[in-house]
């Protein structure tokens, strides 16, 4: 299916970005996901958050591990490098490929079967390390590519399109995330894109661990009465807390929002995140209250959506293990072989 | 205790084999190492081993010095003088002195006859009480004991003063408190068997000068340095003996040598949470353009095999450096084995087979280390360093480490944003010249060109999604064209010839090496005639083909039970395996050569083949 390439004429009249590309040079091969698929929504997301932010599309480097979510970055960013690693192991390759070069963009695109289930521990240990990065899980409680199966973040109690309830608790990547110190977390509904785009867009500019759970309803074995990851049952559960805007140092984006509280919160690259707040005491720095502010709300069966948490002074892996600014994968002899002479003293050492 | 008949004295000059049985953690490694190394300040080869216990405190543990005046590296078995310091133990470390061998031991506290035997020679020291008289602190007690034993053997066994105590300078150098302990409990042990023991014994080391330029190192480390040395920027490990001492090694070797003008790291070293994430670690620095490698042994190789076999058809550089143990999990963590060659040599799903390099002494381990990562770079696709606990954790003496500064990396096919702009095509998966290996480039090269997405099999030349049958078999038939490729950039295998003209013939690799060499020379010497060939990766090249059939029997020896070198030579090579007689040891021990002589002796009169007697003609 994915021979098929969309045509690349583009009309002439469309809009150039400030880095000089059009939204279509944003896109890539035809989805072969099902009609109405909710990861086709946020692969869109995903092309018009970098639009606007005017990233060069080959700067961003998408690693996924195996699942439909995993398929996706072949759907957009049809330019960048893309590596559709090992079930659950995405997290590992993304983290030695930011090792290897800190200047690209890292997107981590991953589902509730690929990071809650298999690649669980992996998550973990991404999170907790602050790798520079946007990780999204388009979570959909079901495996898709194997017709249906329960994933680890199926509600308690939810039943399957047969008819069967799911008897375990449910992970919840969000708290995880937060509990392991990722340092940008927020969730989202596939089918609010107003509220996805900005928030995509805060975690591509953030320079630390950014991890997004987006609800992403599956058409084919998830999306009918009964389950909690249905189009429907979401977006009467969707509770958010807050809608972002997010103000790049070079331009301001306006959104249409709503009235309501304000708070602009300042990044360390000298961006802006400008947050209305629905709820009046939601203080999104603060992990600890974040952390009990969804399990209060998740208890009352609701979806608390938008910029859970964040730190405005992130630190990431890099940071943690002061490398050099040269990418790694520039560094050649001159920067990394000691020498012959040097070789000589090692020698002498050992005598 | 022997009072009546005097028992024999075995007399032997800079050939001999000192045995310490120890307590692990009572700080008797360090005293050990510095009798080691003062003996190899003497001018005479040594070679130390240690024999040690998967626990960080209490249970035996034994250390081994053959010194050997010919260079005999390898494990010769037997031991001469037992110094017997732990009780635990005792029976079974006196029971294994040669008769005619000497006993050192603690005698503060009397023992009973029935502890000893008659055919050795017993030597009793009090250190115990020596210790007493001289420290109030039971550490210090604890530790110099181990101090004074190397004290009184130096004064045994002839050794030379000055050497030992230049050692322990050198050791101290900047603690001028411990340095003067040290040479002070150093001097209680010499004066004590000066004075109450005859010295020197008939077992005794002189002064030659036999060691040249040479080095005293562990594989381990040789290998992190070649890492350093090769590039590897980015060093993905989960602890496992015993391989953590390569990354330990790494991070040292780093901190002094790889530091810029701002003191910023150009490395990047990570403890994984498994072996799962430091192989995915490595791979996605090695598709992201760095060098990296990671260190393992058997149950991490295991761990590693999906990546592997990903890293293998998605065609990514990846250096593994397996320090081979006996296996599984609980297996023998502490014992050395060859045998993760089959599970290495073929680690993945689907058809996959890899490049191994068979280091035989830490020198290579630093030489193919680096070649690993030229190899990786070259032939895009996983390269291991297949070591062992033997070469790995303990001090060999080899030749210095050399490294021509005239050498460039290589980085193999490599489409730069220059190539692709000046509009030369781009296949990621397309065998340009032949040698099946294909263009990558690194991801963010060029705004438009050379973009791809990488995946497993189901792919085109140009790296478009496919599951189309003509597709696949291109692109596993290339692969399969890369591995022979591959023959003629690794390490060659090394010959070398009998005396005489010969039918017989032995494969060998890897930490056999030293105790191959010495079984050479005994065979030849009892007129067994046998020609060498140490194989030093595989695939195999031609000149292994060659050599087997130029012999009608040819030994394969190997340190594992089930003949995995001969197996992956019955089948990489369709040689018949009546031809290939196998060899092995697998106790968890090193191979020594009085086994290879026995067997390849006992094995060659069974095969009809009349060993030549020396001046005769060839029957």
């Amino acid at each position: 299916m994915t021979y098929l390439t969309k045509p690349t004429l583009h009309h002439p009249t469309l809009v150039k970005n400030k880095a000089g590309y059009t939204r279509r040079d944003y896109e890539g091969k035809v989805s072969t996901l099902c009609a109405g698929c909710g990861h086709d929504s946020i692969s869109a997301a995903f092309i018009q958050a970098c639009w606007e932010l005017d990233i060069q599309p080959h700067r961003v480097a998408k690693l996924s591990g195996i699942g439909c979510s995993s398929k996706t970055p072949d759907y957009f960013l049809g330019n960048s490098h893309g590596f559709n690693t090992v079930h659950g192991r995405m997290p590992s390759v993304l983290t030695g490929a930011n090792l290897a070069n800190r200047e690209l963009i890292y997107l981590g695109v991953s589902g509730d079967g690929d990071s809650a289930s298999i690649g669980i521990g992996q998550f973990a240990h991404v999170m907790r390390r602050g790798v520079n990065m946007t990780y999204i899980v388009e979570n959909n409680g079901v495996y898709g590519l194997t017709k249906g199966q329960f994933s680890a973040t199926a509600d308690q109690g939810s039943k399957s399109k047969k008819g069967v309830a799911n008897t375990d608790s449910p992970v919840d990547m969000v708290a995880l995330a937060l509990q392991l110190g990722a340092t940008y977390v927020g969730r989202s509904f596939s089918g609010d894109k107003r509220q996805l785009v900005p928030l995509i867009k805060g975690a591509l500019a953030h320079q630390g661990a950014a991890f997004l759970d987006v609800v992403s309803p599956c058409v084919a074995f998830n999306n009918h009465a009964g389950s909690t990851k249905s189009y429907d049952y979401v977006r009467e559960h969707n509770e958010a807390v807050s809608r972002i805007d997010f103000i790049t140092t070079r331009s301001e984006i306006t959104v249409d929002y709503p009235e309501g509280e304000v708070v602009e919160v300042a990044q360390h690259d000298g961006s802006t995140l400008r947050l209305r707040k629905l709820h009046p005491e939601y203080d999104p720095t603060n992990r600890i209250s974040a952390m009990n502010y969804i399990q209060e709300h998740h208890a009352k069966g609701e979806v608390v959506t938008g910029l859970l948490y964040v730190d405005p002074q992130p630190e990431d892996l890099h940071t943690h293990l002061n490398t050099a600014e040269m990418p790694f994968n520039r560094m050649g002899k001159k920067e990394l072989c000691p020498g012959s002479a040097m070789l000589e003293r090692i020698n002498a050492s050992l005598r | 205790m022997n009072t009546n008949t005097s028992p024999k004295k075995i007399s032997a000059v800079n050939d001999f084999v000192v045995k310490f049985a120890n307590v692990n953690g009572s700080g008797s490694a360090s005293a050990n190492e510095m009798f080691a190394k003062s003996i190899l300040r003497m001018g005479v080869p040594v070679s130390p081993r240690n024999i040690f216990p998967s626990n960080i405190q209490g249970l035996p543990t034994w250390y081994e010095v053959r010194v050997t005046e010919k260079g005999y590296l390898g494990r010769r078995g037997g031991v001469d003088m037992m110094v017997a310091m732990n009780p635990q133990t005792w029976d079974k470390d006196i029971a294994e002195i040669a008769p005619g061998g000497y006993l050192l031991y603690d005698s503060t506290k009397a023992l009973p006859a029935s502890k000893f035997r008659d055919d050795i020679n017993v030597i009793g020291v009090p250190l115990t009480e020596i210790c007493n008289d001289t420290y109030s602190d039971p550490r210090e007690r604890q530790l110099f004991k181990n101090i004074i034993y190397v004290g009184v053997l130096s004064a045994l066994l002839g050794m030379d003063a000055e050497a030992i105590a230049e050692l322990i300078g050198e050791q101290y150098k900047s603690k001028e408190k411990l340095l003067k302990h040290n040479v002070h409990a150093l001097q209680l042990g010499r004066d004590y068997a000066m004075a109450k023991l005859t010295c020197p014994l008939p077992i005794r080391v002189e002064k030659r000068d036999n060691i040249g330029d040479m080095i005293l190192v562990e594989g381990n480390a040789a290998a992190a340095l070649g890492m350093v040395y090769g590039g590897a920027t980015v060093c993905a490990w989960y602890p496992i003996t015993p391989s953590s001492s390569v990354a330990e090694a790494f991070i040292n070797y780093c901190q002094k040598l790889r530091l810029d003008t701002t003191n910023k790291s150009k490395y990047a070293i990570v403890q994984a949470e498994d072996e799962i994430a430091s192989i995915g670690i490595v791979t996605g620095a090695g598709w992201n353009g760095a060098r990296a490698f990671t260190a393992t042994s058997g149950p991490g190789v295991s761990l590693m095999t999906e990546f592997i076999g990903l890293a293998y058809f998605a065609e990514i550089p990846v250096t593994i450096i397996n320090v081979q143990r006996g296996g599984p999990s609980t297996g023998m963590p502490t014992r050395t084995q060859q045998a993760d060659l089959i599970s290495s040599a073929y680690a993945g799903h689907g058809d996959t087979k890899h490049v191994l390099l068979f280091p035989e002494d830490p020198n290579e381990c630093f030489e193919f280390g680096a070649a690993c990562l030229d190899l990786a770079d070259r032939l895009q696709t996983p390269v291991f360093l297949m070591t062992d606990l033997d070469i790995g954790m303990n001090q060999r003496l080899c030749k210095p480490f050399k490294w021509d500064d005239a050498r460039e990396y290589d980085r193999g096919k490599v489409m730069t944003y220059e190539l692709l702009e000046s509009g030369k095509e781009f296949g990621r998966y397309l065998d340009v010249d032949g040698d099946g290996v294909p263009f990558r480039t690194y991801p963010g090269t060029h705004p438009t060109k050379g973009g791809y997405f990488t995946r497993g099999t189901t792919k085109d030349a140009y790296a478009r999604y496919s599951e189309a049958g003509p597709d696949y078999l291109y692109n596993v038939q290339r692969l399969l064209k890369k591995f022979n490729t591959a023959k003629k950039l690794v390490p060659q295998p090394i010959e070398r010839k009998a005396t005489q003209k010969t039918r017989l013939g032995a494969l060998y690799f890897g930490s056999t090496s030293p105790a191959m060499n010495e079984a050479y020379d005994a065979l030849e010497e009892q007129g067994t005639h046998v020609d060498l060939m140490r194989l030093r990766a595989f695939p195999f090249p031609d000149s292994v083909q060659a050599f087997v059939n130029a012999h009608d029997t040819v030994f394969v020896v190997e340190q594992n039970r089930d003949a995995q070198m001969r197996s992956m030579l019955v089948n990489e090579l369709g040689i018949n395996p009546a031809k290939l007689v196998p060899v092995l040891n697998y106790d968890g021990t090193p191979i020594t050569a009085r086994f290879i002589i026995k067997e390849v002796a006992e094995r060659a009169a069974g095969l009809n083949v009349v060993p030549l007697r020396k001046g005769k003609e060839a029957v």
